[in-house]
């Protein structure tokens, strides 16, 4: 195998494109400082100037709204300058080539690119190109990798569990199609997540997934029996090619969480969710706004969890 | 002019000689092997003393890019590229722009090949028009004009109607068709092998099946019209199985494989490698392993470079987006020598994998040395290496998955029709 373009000679994070290869003791360091920063987000003035006078630039191919607003605050708590781009409308429409995007971009003085685009890999692309003082962070690329994603479910199970050597984790849904399910399983297999599942119909989940670490159940109520963590997906319909569901509601039936298939879980289990949720689809209301669910708290710790992997890139430390 | 090649370890793959010895050429022809003839008299000598000479090399499948898409390639370029690696005689599928469904396309690229005096090209003509798969091009109007056999290329043909017509119409004039056995709803949208890599990549799949399932409707075409196949670029472990039963039971059916699908596996795509984007999609390793099995045993009868020059713009894009293809011309006897290397298989076997085994399934007299044959010759130093290096490929497409590695074997010398169309100089 190739080695790993993120890190460099040391180890050390140059870009954040995968969970894939980084150690728990990395991850965990991700995590320590993303602690710092919470207290940051819960203060009156919110900013500290660890990336005064840094350019950062969202760079979105594919349209997002929550992701790409998330890390625009936390660079702004950062102190640093964000320019937002939507590419998918303007320069690809006009034949403007990626890499001549990334290199305009580049010429303006950016430091750091969050690259979000449709196709796997992307990310790894516009990083193997970039001048070597450019940091790189994955924002989502097709159904490869979304590690902040990854990251900040992982700072929010040990924010309510502690102890990941102990805990079982089910994920449920859509795994075929997701980056966030595969940031996930690499991030949760990485901190040593004894007891790991993916839950879904066989046309949801991809050949060879055992090979990641994870055991396969169809059935909803066996997959997430007696789980601490229940990882709800989005049932991304925009993604969806061909025959793969007869209906939305014959999904819920199935794999939609309601409140008595939550029960087959531990009674102190969590339900999380990375959103925009389909509520009635993949996750019944009850459930999305009940006591076990921690999915407003994963979206407040993602801007300090994004806070930390771009302080950490751009060489700031913590708060 | 008459050309004397001395002490080359001279490998002649149908007969079976691996000697060292002479040979003598004269008037494009092959006029001794051994002893030279009493009154023959040469213009020049080649002292091939440590290099071995084999008969030049056919390749099965190499896209020139004339007509059409010359920002790509030229036939220059790529000629060029395959007398540097011994190659030649080769055979271009029909996937040009326009496609090669009229006899005046195939005749030009016939007499510009010509003209240039550098390999000899074999054009398979369009199964159907436009390679549009709805209706038959004109079979025997474009073999009158020079195509060898009719193909699809890499153009989707699902409807199996046509394909049941084109197979009967074909056998009407006994003339061989070519086909690269793929579902195209199967494959779909797909970039990469449906396995762990792509799983773990989030590339989006091409299951084996949807190499099998097109295979098996093709065996069943052939079974029913008698039709005459050449199946292209096999790429999965099961498909190898079936071709090996159905020429069992007797089938007329051939294939081949390619140099990319011979040595490398999805593995290879390591972290989004856009070289790697081919196809047929690079496989598990252990299909990879039952292709090396198939050409082993005679179940794949050639192996060929694949050659697909691709313009760098269009390779530096994700993998998804990238163009499929690697260039290969220049890679195909290097890569040959690696296999022979790995399976200690002699080389007069493994070089018929690229000589005469393919030049069967032309039914042309090329790929052979023998006294009266056209003097086609490649002359190579087994002890030397070659390079990959974008900056020394002749072919306009850099891009492979071999880059920055250093294969087996150099040509020297190349001989086509008993002219030189290639040397390399001692050192370098």
């Amino acid at each position: 195998m190739a080695p790993n373009p993120q890190l460099d000679d040391t180890g050390k994070l140059r870009h954040l494109l995968t969970i894939e290869g980084l150690d728990a003791a990395l991850i965990h360091s991700i995590l320590d400082t993303a602690e710092s920063f919470v207290g940051v987000n819960e203060r009156e003035v919110k900013k500290v100037p660890l990336l005064r006078g840094k350019a950062i630039f969202n760079l979105f191919f594919e349209p997002s709204t929550r992701t790409r607003t998330t890390f625009e605050i936390a660079a702004k708590r950062l102190s640093a300058d964000v320019v937002n781009l939507n590419i998918g409308a303007s320069s690809q429409s006009k034949g403007e080539t990626l890499l001549d995007t990334v290199d305009n971009l580049a010429a303006m003085g950016a430091d750091m690119f969050i690259v979000r685009h449709a196709e796997s890999g992307a990310a790894h692309f516009i990083a193997r190109h970039v001048a070597p003082h450019i940091r790189v962070i994955n924002a989502g690329d097709g159904r490869h990798a979304h590690p902040t994603q990854g990251l900040l479910d992982v700072f929010t199970i040990r924010r309510y569990k502690k102890d990941f050597t102990r805990l079982s984790i089910a994920i449920v849904g859509d795994i075929m199609h997701s980056r966030v399910a595969r940031s996930e399983i690499h991030a949760l297999t990485a901190l040593g997540v004894p007891d790991l599942r993916v839950v879904g119909p066989r046309t949801l989940l991809p050949k060879g997934v055992e090979e990641l670490g994870v055991r396969v159940y169809h059935d909803m109520e066996e997959g997430i029996a007696d789980v601490d963590v229940v990882m709800m997906l989005r049932l991304q319909n925009e993604r969806m090619r061909g025959p793969l569901l007869p209906s939305a509601g014959e999904y819920f039936k199935h794999y939609g969480l309601t409140p008595a298939k939550l029960r087959r879980a531990k009674p102190d289990a969590i339900v999380m969710h990375p959103g925009p949720m389909n509520r009635g689809v993949e996750i019944d209301s009850a459930v999305a706004d009940g006591r076990q669910a921690v999915i407003l708290p994963q979206v407040t710790y993602g801007i300090a969890v994004r806070m930390a992997v771009m302080s950490l890139l751009a060489g700031g430390g913590s708060a | 002019m008459k050309i004397q090649i001395r002490n080359a370890r001279v490998i002649d793959p149908a007969s079976g000689l691996d000697a060292v010895q002479d040979l003598c050429i004269a008037a494009g022809r092959i006029v001794a092997l051994g002893q030279a003839p009493v009154d023959f008299h040469p213009n020049r000598v080649i002292d091939a003393s440590g290099l071995i000479a084999c008969p030049g090399l056919v390749d099965l499948s190499a896209r020139l890019r004339e007509p059409g898409l010359e920002y790509k390639a030229t036939l220059e370029s790529e000629l060029l590229a395959a007398v540097a690696g011994g190659v030649t005689t080769l055979v271009c599928p029909p996937d040009t722009d326009p496609p090669l469904d009229e006899p005046g396309l195939v005749e030009m690229l016939k007499y510009r090949a010509k003209s240039l005096n550098l390999a000899r090209v074999y054009p398979l003509g369009a199964l159907t028009q436009k390679l549009a798969g709805e209706r038959l091009a004109e079979m025997a109007v474009l073999r009158d004009a020079g195509c060898v056999a009719f193909s699809q290329a890499d153009a989707p043909l699902s409807d199996t109607q046509v394909l049941l017509r084109a197979l009967e119409y074909a056998a009407t004039f006994d003339m061989p068709v070519w086909l690269r056995p793929q579902d195209a709803h199967l494959a779909r949208d797909g970039v990469a092998h449906d396995g762990p890599v792509a799983t773990r990549l989030g590339l989006r799949p091409i299951p084996a099946c949807a190499e099998t399932v097109a295979l098996a409707t093709i065996l069943l075409l052939v079974r029913a019209t008698g039709a005459r196949v050449h199946l292209c670029r096999l790429s999965s472990r099961e498909a190898v199985d079936m071709v090996r039963r159905a020429r069992h039971d007797g089938l007329p059916v051939t294939c081949d494989v390619s140099i990319n699908h011979l040595h490398l596996c999805d593995e290879d795509i390591g972290w989004f490698d856009a070289n790697c984007r081919l196809v047929p999609p690079l496989r598990s390793r252990a299909d990879r392993a039952a292709l090396r099995a198939g050409l082993l045993d005679g179940t794949i009868d050639a192996l060929c470079s694949d050659h697909t020059p691709v313009d760098d713009d269009a390779k530096q894009l994700p993998f998804g987006e990238a163009e499929p293809g690697a260039t290969g011309l220049e890679l195909l006897l290097p890569l040959t020598l690696r296999w022979a290397q790995e399976t200690g298989l002699p080389l007069t076997e493994a070089l018929a994998r690229v000589t005469s085994l393919p030049a069967r399934i032309l039914g042309l007299d090329h790929g052979r040395l023998a006294p009266g044959l056209p003097a086609d010759i490649c002359l190579f130093d087994p002890a030397g290496e070659t390079p990959v290096d974008a900056r020394l490929l002749r072919s306009q497409g850099r891009n492979t998955p071999f880059l920055g590695q250093t294969l087996p074997g150099r040509v020297r010398l190349t001989l086509v029709e008993g002219h030189v169309v290639f040397e390399q100089p001692a050192r370098g």
